[in-house]
């Protein structure tokens, strides 16, 4: 088997935050009826957690359930993982009509670490930074590409966006995380 | 700049996240249909200076496709509702016609 990288190998960036390129994440994009009782038992067995309530975020280290709409889901599971969650989705849900792919390789994921955190994703997204709290999602824009964020640990967030945007966002995230561009807002 | 709140996912979010789909409640006419009901469902649109009906989908997020109402004057969004409706639910019109007395739209009023 071909041995899987992630889109920038770990690039790296520090400023007023730390910026950083998570690395390999194992993602499953799942849709279906979330209100389904073999849907839920299904998600909790493999992402062990519950499905959030709406633009919820159910995290446990490397693994977790995201909200992403109405009948979508994002399953967060260590890398070499994901095909074999994927496998005991498709077990578990037989017969029924949903969709679980592996999405792990098609998306960048990023850090955005430090006291700025906030400030960093404030400057590019259309969101209200001081109001977002932990255990949440959003999927919104940074600047021109769409991307979901969530907090992961006080002063740490989480982006994640499509692969063929990562340079794109790597240099945003960097160019809003200059060395003395603290406007201090949050 | 438009403040649109997403039906779905409940996010309140500025324009830019979303993103137009023109007008709502359009009747379809396909394929048998007369040549003038065929014109009119591609061409003919309302251009009203005050209330209108649109669609639009929350691009950036959940994805889904939902009607908002707004003011085309002051750019006031009156609410956003379902995009499984052929007419706006009762609530957005009596938003309407509190704010809009004597409004319509369409055959709305």
């Amino acid at each position: 088997m071909s041995e899987a990288r992630s889109a920038l190998a770990g690039a790296r960036f520090a400023g007023i935050a730390h910026v950083e390129e998570a690395g390999l994440v194992g993602m499953i994009s799942f849709r279906g009826d979330l209100g389904h009782a073999k849907v839920k038992s299904a998600v909790k067995a493999v992402a062990g957690a519950a499905i959030p309530k709406p633009r919820g975020v159910a995290l446990a280290g490397a693994t977790g359930v995201a909200w992403m709409s109405p009948d979508e889901l994002l399953i967060l599971v260590p890398h070499a993982e994901a095909d074999a969650v994927v496998a005991k989705l498709s077990t578990a849900l037989k017969g029924q009509h949903f969709m679980a792919e592996n999405v792990s390789d098609a998306r960048a994921v990023f850090t955005v670490t430090g006291p700025h955190a906030r400030e960093v994703i404030g400057k590019l997204a259309p969101v209200d930074m001081s109001r977002f709290a932990e255990g949440e999602i959003r999927r919104t824009r940074l600047a021109q590409v769409a991307a979901a964020l969530w907090i992961s640990a006080p002063d740490s967030i989480t982006v994640v966006c499509f692969r063929s945007g990562a340079q794109y966002m790597f240099d945003l995230l960097s160019a809003a995380a200059q060395e003395g561009s603290a406007v201090g807002v949050y | 700049m438009l403040i649109l709140e997403c039906p779905y996912c409940g996010v309140k979010g500025e324009e830019t996240e979303f993103h137009a789909g023109g007008e709502a409640h359009l009747k379809r006419f396909g394929p048998g249909s007369s040549d003038a009901d065929f014109e009119t469902y591609l061409f003919m649109r309302e251009n009203p200076k005050g209330v209108h009906l649109e669609r639009w989908r929350h691009a950036n997020g959940c994805g889904k496709w939902f009607h908002a109402a707004r003011c085309t004057m002051t750019l006031e969004v009156f609410g956003t509702y379902s995009a499984q409706t052929y007419e706006p639910p009762q609530e957005i019109k009596d938003i309407l016609t509190a704010k809009r007395p004597g409004w319509s739209w369409r055959n709305f009023k």
